[in-house]
């Protein structure tokens, strides 16, 4: 079980903040997407690739027995694009082409076009019953890799979400990790306002998950969930990580939902590299 | 330059003026769809139903029993897609009088993706027994598109672009559903054409005029009820068609105008659309030069019927 030592502590820290620059980069660059929930979760990522918890070879990515990471709120996919460069899938070259034509990289995650993908997702909702497939199947073939499915706190309010926490909890799937990047923000402004999802952990644990609410933002709550969660028996888990839209950027942080998806300009692209100093 | 789905956010805006019934509920994206005037003025009237397009179409179908004549808005990925189902069993089965008008169809979405361009969404509409389809072409045309769905009593797709596209309708026109545009008359080969295409054939006949060849021009903004009567008329006199659409050629304006001319007409044709394939992410420009749907692609497809 990966322990957060005070050394560890330093390198994901300095990692995260990589992570947020590639982010910024590339969507200056792209001149369009969504940066706010990819700054938001970078904390996340950095904790799944950086922190011990996903097992995985990134010169092997069809590796059987790696760990599945499903993006299903596939428009964050920059934050999984530079996670994915700076672990070595691909050349981190690659990012300056993100949204392009002919790009490996697009718009929303596409299995067959990027090494490290594992779901084509984008369209709210799939990515998390595919996981449910996924966890399925490895179970099948008596494998112990686990499947972790991200996911937005808007995109539960789609039907098919919770189509699926019913069957992963119905099929006791204890190696599905559920993580839910909380910000309350979504396209049209909060979530809580647009349609309301709460009481999240009360939905969850009726459906049948085992529920931890977690600081998205501090690797000390994170590293207690994703270890706890890494001994779940007879349930899934969902982690509800409270985060920041646009976090590490504090103009976007002030601005919330405004910058679900909207790149930044080339000046604020810069204002944001200070900040993030990186 | 303009974009369709700016003329549905000003239309719509006047129809709340013009009709108490006309209500709006958008799934999380509507300011992309342009509800936001009507939100505005019409609060009341307007439901912000979250990422949750199934539901937003049988919602709207239950409004419709009560006599609203609801508009439910959302990407044509979406609202075609995710919510087809719904279309077709609580909207197109009962005959409710819902507009399903979607907004970011084709690949003019750009950077998003395949994953959010809509290239079957005609298609998929089309095959919903009762269903009207509407394609317009540019701002003007869209403005009256709306209004003309609203008045049409019965289901209604309309399908809207997100980028601002050439301005084809000048001066008066007319727009009834079910009724062909002639825009241009020729007698070599016939251009049918809908949504940002129509813009593209004007100009791949403008190329061609240049070389003596004489290519009619028509906007088939209803894709259904097809005008199948401008269609034979115009096979009989060119004897050539080539279709025009941004959309995959199987299920959309060219398979409706092959259907109908087998039967009646059959004539030499070509189909201008994608060609069995998903997008990607790209500008859109760059998009429809890569996938051949502009002016350069239509004047392709006519070489090889001249
Ligand atoms: C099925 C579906 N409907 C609509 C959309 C358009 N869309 C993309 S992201 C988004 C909002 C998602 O909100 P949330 O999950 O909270 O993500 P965040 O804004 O926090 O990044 C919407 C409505 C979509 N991608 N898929």
């Amino acid at each position: 079980m990966p322990n957060l030592t005070a050394p560890l502590k330093t390198d994901l820290q300095n990692a995260a903040r990589k992570l947020r620059r590639l982010v910024v980069q590339s969507l200056a660059k792209a001149a369009s997407g969504h940066p706010g929930g990819s700054l938001g979760m970078a904390d996340v990522f950095t904790a799944l690739f950086f922190g011990g918890f996903v097992r995985h070879d990134p010169k092997n990515p069809h590796w059987a027995q790696r760990d599945r990471v499903v993006l299903s709120n596939g428009h964050i996919c920059p934050i999984l694009y530079a996670t994915l460069a700076a672990r070595g899938y691909f050349p981190e070259a690659w990012l300056d082409s993100l949204r392009q034509v002919d790009s490996h990289l697009q718009g929303h995650p596409a299995l067959n076009k990027t090494p490290g993908v594992e779901m084509s997702t984008g369209s709210l909702g799939h990515g998390i019953a595919t996981a449910v497939g996924m966890a399925l199947a490895l179970r099948l073939d008596r494998s112990d890799s686990r499947v972790y499915a991200l996911m937005g706190d808007g995109e539960l309010q789609e039907g098919l979400c919770w189509e699926a926490f019913m069957a992963a909890a119905h099929y006791r799937l204890s190696n599905l990790v559920v993580i839910i990047d909380r910000n309350d923000a979504q396209i049209d402004g909060k979530t809580t306002e647009i349609m309301n999802i709460d009481p999240l952990d009360q939905k969850l644990a009726s459906f049948g998950f085992q529920v931890i609410t977690v600081d998205g933002h501090s690797f000390e709550s994170l590293f207690d969930a994703l270890n706890a969660a890494q001994s779940a028996v007879d349930r899934p888990v969902a982690l509800i990580a409270n985060t920041v839209m646009g976090k590490g950027v504090s103009f976007m942080e002030k601005e919330g939902h405004k910058w679900h998806g909207k790149a930044p300009s080339t000046e604020q692209a810069t204002l944001a590299l200070k900040e993030i100093g990186a | 330059m303009k974009a369709t789905r700016d003329a549905f956010g000003q239309a719509l805006l006047e129809l709340g003026r013009e009709n108490a019934n006309v209500v709006a509920l958008t799934a999380d994206l509507g300011e992309s769809v342009k509800t936001g005037a009507f939100a505005k003025e019409f609060p009341a009237r307007f439901f912000q139903m979250g990422i949750a397009e199934a539901n937003m179409v049988d919602v709207a179908a239950g409004m419709a029993t009560v006599g609203k004549i609801p508009f439910a808005t959302t990407f044509a990925i979406f609202g075609t897609g995710r919510a087809w189902e719904s279309v077709r069993n609580t909207v197109g089965y009962p005959k409710l009088n819902v507009k399903i008008a979607c907004t970011h169809s084709g690949l003019g979405v750009g950077e998003d993706g395949a994953s959010h361009q809509a290239l079957e969404d005609v298609a998929v509409m089309r095959v919903i027994p009762g269903m009207t389809v509407v394609v317009p072409a540019d701002y003007p045309s869209a403005y009256k598109a709306t209004k003309a769905v609203a008045a049409h009593v019965g289901p209604c797709y309309l399908r809207l672009g997100r980028p601002s596209v050439k301005v084809v309708y000048e001066k008066e026109f007319d727009f009834t559903i079910g009724k062909a545009n002639l825009l241009r008359d020729g007698s070599d080969i016939a251009f049918v054409a809908n949504g940002p295409c129509l813009a593209f054939a004007l100009e791949a006949a403008d190329e061609l005029a240049k070389q003596g060849v004489k290519a009619a021009v028509a906007d088939f903004h209803t894709v259904k009820p097809l005008d199948v009567d401008t269609l034979v008329r115009l096979a009989e006199r060119c004897k050539r068609i080539v279709t025009c659409e941004e959309h995959n050629v199987i299920g959309g304006l060219g398979s409706a105008c092959a259907e109908a001319l087998a039967k009646k007409r059959p004539t030499p044709m070509r189909m201008v659309g994608t060609q069995d394939t998903f997008g990607e992410s790209g500008k859109y420009q760059d998009l429809w030069k890569k996938y051949g749907i502009d002016a350069a692609g239509i004047l392709k497809a006519a070489r090889e019927l001249l």
